[in-house]
């Protein structure tokens, strides 16, 4: 069986801690085989990278050599938008760049590491469409989201710039939610940017603009809910929308859930183990039909 | 949100161009300014100079000008600019390498890179980031305590869902990460 190297990334720790939780329990439920990848760091994502280049490709080509000595021959996988989109950057630049190979394995040396180039990064979503594909997920569908209204809310990094799917309308996650049975919703700010690390700094105000945008979207064309792929894109969607609520004077109350957890639910496994109840807009009511 | 660059403008104080940005100079010399950047940019309405202007700007020689302004601090990263430009210029790199570029000169809008600062300062010491270690940093480093407080009910909405993380995960290899970031810094190519 294929195994697959996990890397969590940060916020998967604590802060969305649900999608960590949701991703092992999809995993054991569709028979994919996840190892941590052991005493990863942090992939430095864009505010690394917008303070110090070599740095920053140095942080990632730790989390790769661990990779290829721990599990070689197995790709890394991660769920965050930004890590896959630092991890991927990363390779791609170490495969074409002879100088930047020099700065980083003299890095690594440093700690007698080395990286020989050959771990493929993944984001699980990919993975799940690609790997395991529609006929082996549909099979193991036990309770269709029938009903549900979803929009597919993906965002920028998991296909721009990567090319792992359309760069202006990817549709790998309208495809995963469409054989849980959900009704997915046609949402084309779906690859739209929420505005990432921007919602932290002094420039809330324009991030705000960008979520109030795909939340008032989402709302008007009918969905119940936003699923996403992205912990950054989720906390900016889900956990702002009383600031955007204040700021705009909107009254936007939508459930945002990770897309694991909505492939749990249909998959049959429990609130617990799916990190169901750490939502700050309840999904209670929203999924309750399902738990009936 | 908008930044004053009146002043600094007429400075026209002339700045030694890096082999970087001469060899971004030539990627440049594409750009046909359609706009097609721009109008894909979701925050150029609040920038200073749009991404198109920002390389009219550069051929102008206008690096001062451009390195001052709120442009390379308002780039979400979203790579709508990159994955669309007729001419193939990668514009996000290119507000990455901006932004190095005025920190390394001190040439920035007050305030604009240290969430950056604040975030990779927990990064480089315990090898993961530490959000909360990270926001109480950044509140500090502007002298807002009012921010602090005001971000107090959205940190109790997340503990009440356990997901305020209180104490940063230390990484084994901690001092690993270190020793090869001192290595990158020591031959001045952070």
């Amino acid at each position: 069986m294929t195994v697959y190297t996990y890397y969590p990334g940060c916020s998967q720790e604590v802060s969305t801690k649900a999608y960590n939780l949701s991703t092992w329990a999809v995993a054991r439920a569709l028979g994919l085989e996840l190892v941590e990848l052991d005493d990863w760091n942090c992939c430095g994502t864009s505010p690394s990278y917008s303070l110090r280049e070599v740095s920053t490709f140095a942080l990632n080509a730790r989390n790769l050599a661990l990779a290829e000595s721990q599990n070689p021959g197995a790709d890394l996988v991660t769920v965050c938008n930004g890590c896959f989109g630092m991890m991927d950057k990363t390779s791609r630049r170490l495969a074409e760049d002879a100088d930047l190979r020099e700065e980083v394995r003299e890095a690594l040396a440093v700690v007698d590491l080395e990286y020989g180039g050959s771990v493929m990064v993944r984001h699980l979503l990919e993975v799940l469409v690609n790997d395991l594909g529609r006929k082996a997920i549909e099979e193991k569908v036990t309770r269709p989201l029938e009903g549900l209204k979803v929009a597919p809310y993906i965002g920028c990094a998991f296909s721009r710039p990567s090319g792992i799917d359309d760069m202006e309308f990817p549709t790998a996650l309208d495809d995963l939610l469409s054989w849980t049975g959900a009704d997915v919703v046609d949402y084309p700010l779906k690859a739209s940017c929420c505005g990432g690390i921007l919602m932290m700094s002094d420039k809330q105000e324009v991030a705000l603009k960008l979520v109030r945008d795909l939340l008032a979207d989402a709302v008007r064309r009918g969905a119940s809910c936003l699923a996403t792929t992205c912990p950054l894109c989720h906390l900016n969607v889900e956990a702002y929308q009383g600031q955007v609520n204040a700021r705009f004077g909107t009254d936007i109350s939508l459930p945002v859930l990770f897309f694991t957890q909505l492939l749990g639910v249909s998959l049959g496994l429990g609130r617990e183990e799916l990190g169901l109840g750490m939502e700050l807009v309840s999904a209670e009511d929203l999924l309750a039909p399902y738990y009936a | 949100m908008s930044t004053d660059v009146s002043t600094v403008a007429v400075q026209r104080i002339d700045l030694p161009l890096e082999e970087e940005m001469i060899m971004q100079r030539e990627e440049l010399l594409k750009c046909i300014q359609c706009g097609t950047c721009s109008a894909s940019c979701p925050t150029a309405y609040a920038m200073d100079y749009t991404p198109r202007q920002i390389i009219a700007n550069l051929r102008a020689g206008q690096l001062e000008k451009v390195l001052r302004s709120n442009t390379p601090w308002l780039c979400a990263s979203c790579y709508y600019c990159t994955v669309r430009c007729p001419a193939g210029i990668q514009f996000t790199e290119f507000m990455y390498h901006l932004k190095r570029m005025a920190v390394e000169r001190g040439l920035y809008p007050r305030g604009s890179p240290a969430l950056y600062q604040a975030f990779v300062s927990t990064v480089d010491r315990y090898g993961r980031s530490a959000e909360t270690e990270l926001m109480i940093r950044y509140f500090l480093s502007r002298l807002d305590l009012v921010g602090l407080v005001k971000l107090a009910p959205f940190g109790l909405r997340m503990l009440l869902r356990k997901r305020f993380p209180l104490f940063p995960h230390r990484i084994e290899g901690r001092g690993d990460v270190g020793r090869m970031l001192e290595h990158i810094e020591g031959k001045g190519k952070a």
